[in-house]
């Protein structure tokens, strides 16, 4: 008998799937695209500049997206580009995460001081309009990439604070805690193996959609200029490029922004999807 | 020699006190002042004695069990476990006697950790405390409970209420503590459930020796278990007395009401208006 | 057909699930006080929800009529529905700490049915408010009115939820386990509030709860269910002499009794949980077939 959870269940995985699809794929090309690109990133040629995607009258073979106003092929920049974001996705993602969900676990689970200091801390990062502090904390550390990392750290833990540090405080005052408590478990013990793996869930959705957030920000700093060297092609510099010629060559700017949409919305449905299935208390 | 005949309680406690910071009338600088909330509790529990504790919300019943398993720290008076002060002790100094008092708790839904396996849940007080033979005693904590062996590989909500507050009790048991505190363990149990979680905890006081606090808002289900019965109102012993003589002849007038106020499963069409 | 509200043969499933209610048939006569009872998951909430109109989405109705007050409510269109439960019935819920809205004053909360659904003025309905919590025995009505919920507590509230649901004069009250989140002392009391109000405006009144000693007390009639199925429909004097279905018999000896404390708090044999499971499952082949 097909009942109403399987259903749910159901749609679930295929929403799984098919986020989970794309960034493999996207992961792939990134990869391996020295190997499968079709041509080189920053190859320029007048001659073929403008050529319109393959299903177009005036395209031409091997120039599947068409080529922007230098010449260059808008694929293959997407896939060079693609480098750039899910680098920023996975090291600026993750290193939020650890930070960010290590303080509001603290905050949250062992209150009194910490939770004082963290809290303050938090409202203080929170008064900041967070594109100003990106854009100036860009200035003073120089443009490149690490500094689009250490800008985006700087900046997100905070969002991951909040959220654990909410969940560990309504975990900390559930009696499975006071139990491991009265069996004489240490404080630190109790956060790791009883109020952690509660959290988790909660981390994980987290970390996917701070995923995509990277990819934004990335993208945003590429579009004005604040990001990696202006050669090398990022998703956000394409988009910026292509806006110029938005009259004449509108697949400049429309495949890039696909590109950083099904991304950052594979990357949420990702987080739903995990949560969904991994969860033993939902499944 | 008199003294070694009769053996000390295993619970002395006397003018215990405990007061919450009032938040609501905390200055901006300075410490909030307190609310007392038990105002100087003297009593003991002997070895082997099954002890209800009854009263209302807010009767300090709940905030009192949790002194006695020092979830809580009381701010005034004597609190000693077998002989030794306990009511000081900070955590590192209790870590050692807690195997020796355990605690049911009321709700076990929120009791156990949502993803944990039972077994994990079982062994894992058991493991911090250095037993020998983990693997072994959780299936004996089962069996004590009437739970299959196999529910060790269960997560809590695959269980019933009342096959979640046996893991509770298991749990407990498992560390073979010389005292158990259940908190209001059956109020939120099914009849069926109720009665058959009650029938258990019974045997096992009998088989094991325990000595018991049970906490509870309903007189009826306490009479069927507890030797002793110490009534709490507003954070005082309004009574305390053996069961029988309680409810042959309730000396304060709350006893009295909390006793009149049970509805028994018979038609009885005065007691509505009755006061 | 003499009864006010009527339950026929309803049954319903959870969506694509298992069932929930297994022909369900019942009579609440006008006046009548009538207890559902049964452990959790026996559907007695669900029925209460079903007469309200409030089922859950997940819960679909399969087969049944529910007639109140003359009208089978199941045949009406969901607007038409709506109104007719709103003009006739009323809940007394459970939980009176999140009944009643948080950030809104009393006194808006009681009259809001009366000015919006009833078309009262709201001088009208005040007054009405007024006098309702003067019958439920709150000190100071004028005071309460104006009062938030949380200035109240827990038996103050659910008397003003008794007030609130008799405040439009409703043929029916359906009282779901209004008395569980409180203390045994206030339990008596608004046992008695609810036996009195109901005496007073000669309201029919649906029971729902999984005490039997409160249904002994404030019911005359009682439905026993188990698994979504009435085992016995009795008077409550016969049943309290001597339960007819032997569930109903366990249940009775599982509930506690302080007078003797051997003849409650029996367990509930496995043989009788067994028999019953068969009688469900009878039942369910029989219901597949036919």
């Amino acid at each position: 008998m097909l009942d109403a959870r399987d259903m749910v269940k159901r749609r679930l995985g295929l929403r799984l799937w098919l986020s989970g699809g794309w960034l493999v794929l996207l992961l792939l090309a990134a990869l391996m695209a020295p190997w499968i690109a079709p041509h080189d990133p920053l190859e320029q040629d007048l001659f073929t500049s403008r050529l319109p995607p393959f299903w177009m009258a005036g395209a031409e073979p091997g120039y599947w997206l068409g080529t922007d106003s230098l010449g260059r092929d808008v694929l293959t920049r997407i896939m060079y580009g693609a480098r750039v974001a899910l680098i920023v996705a996975l090291v600026a993602g993750t290193a939020t995460m650890l930070i960010g969900a290590a303080l509001g676990l603290i905050a949250g689970y062992y209150r009194g001081w910490p939770d004082m200091v963290i809290s303050r801390l938090i409202d203080i990062w929170m008064a900041f309009p967070p594109v100003l502090f990106a854009i100036l904390l860009i200035a003073v550390l120089g443009t490149g990439l690490t500094s689009v990392i250490i800008a985006i750290i700087v900046i997100d833990w905070t969002r991951f604070a909040r959220v654990v540090r909410a969940e560990a405080m309504a975990q900390g005052a559930m009696d499975y805690v006071a139990s491991a408590q009265v069996a004489g478990q240490r404080r630190l013990g109790i956060m790791l193996r009883e109020i952690l793996p509660n959290v988790l869930p909660t981390i994980v959705a987290l970390l996917t959609l701070e995923m995509g957030i990277a990819v934004i920000v990335e993208a945003i700093l590429s579009f004005v200029n604040l990001s990696i060297s202006t050669d090398d092609p990022t998703w956000g510099g394409m988009i910026a490029e292509g806006r110029t010629s938005i009259h004449q060559a509108w697949w400049v700017l429309v495949f890039p922004l696909a590109a950083l949409f099904l991304t950052v919305l594979s990357f949420s449905q990702l987080g739903e999807g995990l949560k969904d299935r991994f969860d033993p208390v939902l499944r | 020699m008199v003294e070694a005949v009769k053996p000390p309680p295993l619970y002395q406690v006397s003018d215990l006190r405990l007061s919450f910071p009032d938040m609501a009338r905390k200055s901006l600088f300075g410490a909030a002042p307190g609310i007392e909330v038990l105002h100087g509790l003297s009593f003991d529990i002997a070895r082997g004695e099954v002890l209800g504790i009854v009263g209302g919300s807010g009767s300090g019943k709940t905030t009192l069990g949790r002194v006695l398993v020092r979830l809580l720290q009381p701010t005034g008076g004597q609190l000693k476990f077998d002989g030794q002060e306990i009511g000081a002790l900070d955590e590192a100094a209790l870590r050692p006697l807690r195997r020796r008092f355990q605690m049911i708790f009321q709700d076990p839904m929120s009791s156990l950790n949502p993803r944990r396996r039972v077994g994990s849940i079982i062994a894992a007080p058991l493991k911090l405390h250095g037993f020998d033979a983990v693997s072994r005693r959780v299936d004996e904590a089962l069996d004590h409970v009437g739970l299959p062996r196999a529910f060790r590989h269960r997560y809590p909500h695959e269980l019933s209420g009342g096959q979640r507050q046996r893991v509770g009790i298991a749990r407990a048991i498992a560390m073979q503590p010389e005292f158990i505190l259940a908190d209001e363990i059956v109020s939120g149990l099914d009849v069926s459930s109720q009665a058959t979680v009650l029938a258990l905890l019974e045997d096992l006081v009998r088989d094991l020796g325990l000595t018991l606090a049970f906490i509870s808002h309903d007189l009826s289900v306490i009479r069927r278990l507890c030797s002793h019965i110490m009534v709490l109102e507003s954070g005082r012993i309004v009574e305390h007395r053996p069961t029988d003589a309680l409810f042959d002849s309730p000396q304060s007038d709350y006893t009295r009401t909390l006793i009149d106020a049970i509805p028994l499963p018979d038609v009885d069409a005065d007691w509505i208006n009755r006061d | 057909m003499s009864a006010f509200l009527s339950i026929r043969n309803l049954s319903a499933v959870l969506k694509g699930g298992p069932p929930l209610l297994r022909s369900v048939s019942l009579d609440v006569a006008a006046g009548e006080v009538r207890g559902l009872v049964g452990e959790s998951g026996a559907g007695k909430s669900m029925i209460g929800k079903a007469v309200l109109g409030i089922l859950p989405r997940a819960v679909e109705v399969v087969e049944g009529e529910i007639w109140l007050d003359g009208v089978d409510l199941l045949r009406l269109k969901p607007t038409e529905r709506r109104r007719r439960i709103g003009a006739t019935a009323a809940l007394i819920p459970q939980d009176p700490m999140t009944a009643l809205n948080p950030s809104r004053r009393i006194g808006p909360q009681i009259t809001d049915r009366l000015v919006d659904i009833l078309g009262w003025r709201r001088a009208a309905a005040d007054a009405r408010a007024l006098e309702l919590l003067e019958q439920v025995h709150i000190p100071d009505p004028a005071r309460v009115m104006r009062a938030y919920p949380h200035e109240l507590s827990g038996g103050m509230r659910q008397r003003v939820l008794i007030a609130s649901a008799f405040a439009a004069e409703p043929k029916l009250i359906v009282a779901d386990e209004p008395t569980t989140a409180l203390d045994v002392t206030v339990q008596k009391q608004i046992l008695r509030l609810i036996a009195q109000m109901q005496a007073r405006h000669g309201t029919a009144l649906l029971f729902v709860t999984h005490d039997l000693g409160v249904v002994s007390k404030i019911c005359g009639t009682l439905s026993v269910l188990y698994a979504g199925k009435v085992v016995e429909d009795a008077d409550v004097r016969d049943f309290f002499a001597a339960p007819a279905h032997p569930y109903s018999a366990a249940l009775l000896a599982a509930t506690p009794r302080y007078t003797d404390p051997k003849a409650g708090l029996n367990p509930v044999p496995a043989s009788v949980i067994k028999a019953v499971d068969a009688e469900i499952s009878a039942f369910d082949r029989g219901w597949r077939n036919g």
